[in-house]
């Protein structure tokens, strides 16, 4: 089981921390756990860009790649920046280890 | 899918006895009735919040229904909107498999189907629909069973039931061309079925999208593989043994099938409103506010039509819909002004199209279609004058991002 902590972009708190298991996406998990900041209005379709987080470079590893539709959706989301993905996309691949992601607050 | 069994707390299971009483009383556990008492606590909301669901589970996304859940891509847990400890981190009782028979605003009480007594301050209704039934000749068997094989999908109950027949379905008909039928045609065609989508109207989602859109769409359905039969009507199912054999059409054509998914349409859930005596035609009547004809009553979601200052009323049967008056419904309850107004929304996923639209398009406006229909990748743009209404994007996720930016920018220099 792997971990992963929520921080607030804006004041640099942990929101808090949930279990993530292989296979979840962290979208899923903010929700069920109550993180407001991801609103995940589509459910991870990747049909509303509501699920916007910060994720740094050395986390990707824990994550499935960005694809480019992705991108696409990214490119228009307000306070995009280069760390950027879609937490609905980011599946954990790995079974162990601590990500952290940071939330931008609520537009 | 209830989340952990047996855990105190937050949830409350059908069985439990005794009288509640609760500052909001939220009638309806789905995709409003959560966004309601979440969007509650944020506004500061600090009195006790209930929210109470007919269904055994916690309030779970219906759109993955019709799409990821039914080729198997999706598990039950994983389509909760918000799990048991986000709701104890707001504070919010949930009860469910327990629904709501009476409610009484005046007196501020209501009861349920286990017989418990819920005393209340204020009361929201985000009661959502149900399927409109098809009433044809051949529906029920002779001993008074509906016939196997006909399914309606709303719930994940009706979802389960149907992927568990998809599974050795050969011959699935589909009754209704809107996006539940041609979301589910596409699930099928997937899964290996024949399939065809019978339509009564000349169009298929005539309610929702332009001509043009209609048209592409019927080319796509076609070129993977769909039958789809416009401008047609039913005149009976056939069984035997009590299992579904084939559709009979109106115009004498006959269709053989062993699965019929009937996506005809939502009714709005009125009936526990009407009987409190709150106005309805055509669902529970609120304002922009998602307040009722009751002050004691706001309602949001799919069971509302919303009656504007400045124009006819709409419906909107979206999940963007249901979140932006379960907002405007809690700001309503705490005495504040509304939210800003959001640009509607929707998405339909069939296939690998993926379509998204936003805005407020109107019969008038003049439409202009970028890209190519040939790649099955295109923007179609809706204007009046030189103000752009509504854009519809298929395949043009970027587009449809910039375009509901756009909208929404333009729209708060109006407010």
């Amino acid at each position: 089981m792997a971990e992963i902590n929520f921080w607030d972009a804006e004041t640099d708190d942990l929101i808090l921390t949930a279990d993530i298991r292989r296979n979840d996406s962290v979208m899923e998990v903010a929700v069920r756990a109550g993180v407001e900041g991801i609103i995940a209005e589509c459910g991870g379709s990747m049909s509303c860009g509501t699920c916007h987080v910060y994720a740094a470079p050395e986390e990707s590893a824990l994550f499935e790649e960005k694809d480019s539709s992705e991108d696409e959706m990214l490119a228009e989301i307000e306070n995009c920046a280069a760390n950027s993905r879609l937490s609905c996309q980011m599946i954990l691949v790995q079974a162990e280890g601590t990500a952290n992601v940071r939330v931008p607050a609520a537009p | 899918m209830t989340g952990a069994e047996g855990a105190a707390g937050a949830v409350t299971r059908a069985g439990a006895e005794g009288a509640l009483s609760t500052g909001t009383l939220i009638v309806g556990a789905g995709q409003a009735g959560s966004q309601l008492a979440l969007s509650l606590r944020q506004g500061g909301y600090e009195s006790p919040v209930l929210l109470v669901g007919d269904e055994p589970h916690l309030p779970y996304q219906r759109p993955p229904l019709s799409k990821a859940y039914l080729a198997g891509d999706v598990e039950p847990d994983r389509l909760l909107l918000r799990g048991e400890s986000a709701y104890q981190r707001i504070d919010v009782q949930v009860l469910t498999g327990d629904p709501v028979v009476t409610v009484d605003p005046d007196a501020g009480v209501a009861r349920t189907a286990a017989g418990r007594t819920i005393v209340f301050d204020h009361l929201a209704l985000t009661l959502g629909g149900r399927p409109r039934e098809l009433s044809v000749p051949g529906m029920v068997t002779d001993t008074g069973f509906r016939v196997q094989g006909i399914h309606y999908l709303r719930s994940l109950d009706d979802a389960r039931g149907l992927r568990e027949r998809l599974a050795d379905a050969r011959r699935v008909v589909v009754i209704g061309g809107g996006f539940i039928g041609l979301e589910f045609a596409a699930g099928a065609r997937k899964a290996g079925a024949e399939v065809t989508v019978v339509e009564a109207a000349g169009r298929l989602m005539g309610r929702a999208v332009p001509e043009e859109v209609s048209e592409f769409y019927l080319g796509a359905h076609e070129r993977r593989g769909t039958r789809v039969l416009l401008g047609t009507g039913l005149s009976g199912i056939r069984s035997s043994d009590g299992k579904v054999t084939g559709v009979e059409l109106a115009d004498g054509g006959m269709l053989d099938a062993d699965l019929v998914l009937v996506g005809v349409g939502l009714v709005p859930e009125t009936d526990l409103a009407m009987e409190a005596g709150l106005a309805c035609e055509g669902g529970i009547i609120v304002d922009e506010r998602s307040a009722t004809s009751h002050p004691r009553v706001v309602a949001a979601g799919d069971c509302t039509v919303v009656h504007r200052t400045d124009g006819p009323p709409v419906r909107h049967e979206s999940v963007n819909n249901a979140v932006e008056q379960a907002k405007a419904a809690a700001a309503t309850i705490l005495g504040e002004p509304a939210p800003e107004r959001v640009e509607p929304w929707f998405w339909s996923d069939q296939y690998d199209l993926k379509l998204q639209m936003v805005g407020r398009p109107g019969p008038g406006d003049e439409l202009q279609i970028e890209g190519d229909l040939a790649e099955e990748s295109f923007v179609l743009v809706h204007r009046v004058g030189d103000r752009v209404t509504a854009v519809l994007t298929v395949n043009s996720p970027r587009r449809f991002m910039a375009a509901r930016r756009d909208l929404q920018s333009f729209a708060a220099t109006l407010a």
